[in-house]
């Protein structure tokens, strides 16, 4: 069934190789994300006029371009239009990033503007600053309620980075391309394996994130 | 006896409507006021403004004798002396009630957190809900979490309480839980300013009782006169509105 090939050489060991530049990709864009998501995501709940309708443009430009185009966009027009050179891992982390801070800013925001007013007065009402309420009353409020949806965005990259062999860079469907053309005489049948294998691998990656999100949500279930 | 509350002439305005029309009224220790009114008459707009939480156009008021209008960059201090309680109750979800009630006295006022957590159980012994000290708000009934959110704003130790309607979102069979509370402060000489719709409680508690109407205080009298001798026409309309004849 082409699992034979998982075991000759270092396969196996390159394929997990693979899957760590994925996720090493995937993680540094979601850290980038979440921490630029919530200051765009406050700035957005503020309301101010002019800086809203940015903020929507640029949402609006990430909900309709392919991640791919973007991909092509930052690797090989803006580049060369700037004449910088960017490697292609940094210039996937921009793409991921620009794509999950988007998502996530409209996330705090959205979260943000679903508390009351009244939290926020029953909280200075007690003698809290604007900042501890933010602190110790407004934020754990949020983040419970982007959990759901945070992991779902997670999941999503760590999917997407599959597109990121297109500009170059060798992750995990990437290697098993090469194996399975290195071993295309031997194992005509590598293909089915090793793609049940990445598969596999997706899923130990994103399996215990999605755990970890229902658990999260049934613990503090609201 | 002397004034914990002074309030001279505050009007408040929302674009063109005169919510606060040149209202004043002093609050002495150990007072409990009441006051009445239409709804949209100005009365929770006032509390709000004791707190800081509506910015006031014009007046003074004074708490202990220190001018808190906004622009004081004390607000925090002031509302540790003003405690509130809302009407929707507002416990922190994500917080047990021993955590809602222990808060801000610990990261406001640095309290110590043993002493802190043991005045908390007392109060909560106190109003009868000890055993719900590690429940989130969201297994407590309406009046559970307002007796929670009351003793929330008693533990900043204020000088002055407001209760803005805090029976108004309850079932009918919770509000006596929820205002035996209120009476049981009353007697221990709280000073409270409170805004309610239950004219028979408002009569057992009050000291005082207040008439809004417009924007402004129509009448201020005792609780005995206030109910049986109103003078203006305005509160005896109003008064009526409460009560039924068959005819």
């Amino acid at each position: 069934m082409g699992f034979e090939v998982l075991f000759k050489g270092s396969n196996f060991i390159r394929l997990f190789q693979g899957l760590s530049v994925a996720l090493k990709i995937s993680m540094i864009s979601v850290v980038i994300s979440i921490a630029l998501g919530m200051v765009i995501g406050i700035l957005m709940a503020l309301d101010i006029p002019y800086l809203k309708s940015v903020f929507r443009i640029y949402l609006e430009i990430v909900r309709i371009m392919p991640q791919m185009v973007l991909l092509f966009i930052v690797y090989f027009g803006i580049t060369r239009m700037l004449g910088i050179s960017l490697s292609a891992e940094v210039s996937s982390i921009i793409v991921f990033s620009f794509w999950g801070t988007a998502e996530m800013s409209d996330l705090v925001r959205g979260a943000l503007k679903s508390i009351p007013l009244v939290q926020y007065e029953s909280s200075m009402a007690l003698g809290l600053t604007t900042l501890q309420t933010y602190i110790y009353v407004i934020i754990p409020q949020i983040v419970r309620r982007m959990i759901p949806q945070s992991i779902n965005l997670i999941t999503r990259m760590i999917k997407t980075t599959s597109l990121i062999m297109m500009i170059g860079i060798v992750e995990v469907l990437k290697v098993g391309q090469q194996i399975i053309e290195a071993n295309r005489k031997s194992s005509p049948n590598a293909a089915f394996g090793i793609f049940m294998t990445i598969m596999l691998l997706y899923f130990i990656a994103c399996w215990p994130i999605s755990r970890l999100s229902k658990y999260l949500e049934k613990k503090w279930e609201t | 006896m002397s004034k914990v509350l002074e309030i001279k002439e505050i009007t408040k305005n929302y674009e063109d409507i005169n919510v606060l029309d040149g209202v004043s009224l002093s609050v002495e220790y150990g007072e409990v006021v009441v006051i009445v009114g239409p709804s949209g008459c100005g009365k929770s707009t006032l509390l709000r403004c004791l707190n800081a939480l509506e910015k006031i156009d014009d007046g003074e008021i004074l708490l202990d004798g220190e001018l808190i209008n906004p622009g004081n960059n004390n607000l925090s201090r002031v509302r540790q002396k003003i405690g509130m309680v809302f009407q929707s109750y507002e416990l922190f979800p994500h917080k047990t009630v021993l955590q809602n009630l222990t808060l801000a006295p610990l990261h406001v006022k640095k309290a110590d957190k043993r002493e802190t957590e043991k005045e908390a159980l007392m109060l909560l012994e106190r109003v009868g809900l000890l055993s719900k000290k590690d429940s989130y708000p969201r297994q407590l009934s309406g009046g559970q979490k307002q007796r929670v959110a009351i003793i929330r704003a008693l533990m900043m130790h204020p000088e002055v309480l407001l209760l803005d309607e805090i029976t108004a979102a309850l079932d009918p069979e919770m509000v006596r839980e929820v205002l035996d509370v209120v009476l049981s402060l009353a007697k221990e000489g709280r000073t409270m300013l409170i805004v309610t719709h239950e004219l028979s409680f408002a009569r057992a508690v009050a000291d005082r009782m207040i008439f809004i109407d417009g924007g402004r205080i129509v009448e201020e009298a005792p609780p005995s006169d206030f109910f049986e001798k109103p003078k203006s026409d305005r509160l005896r309309k109003f008064l009526d509105s409460f009560s039924y004849e068959k005819e």
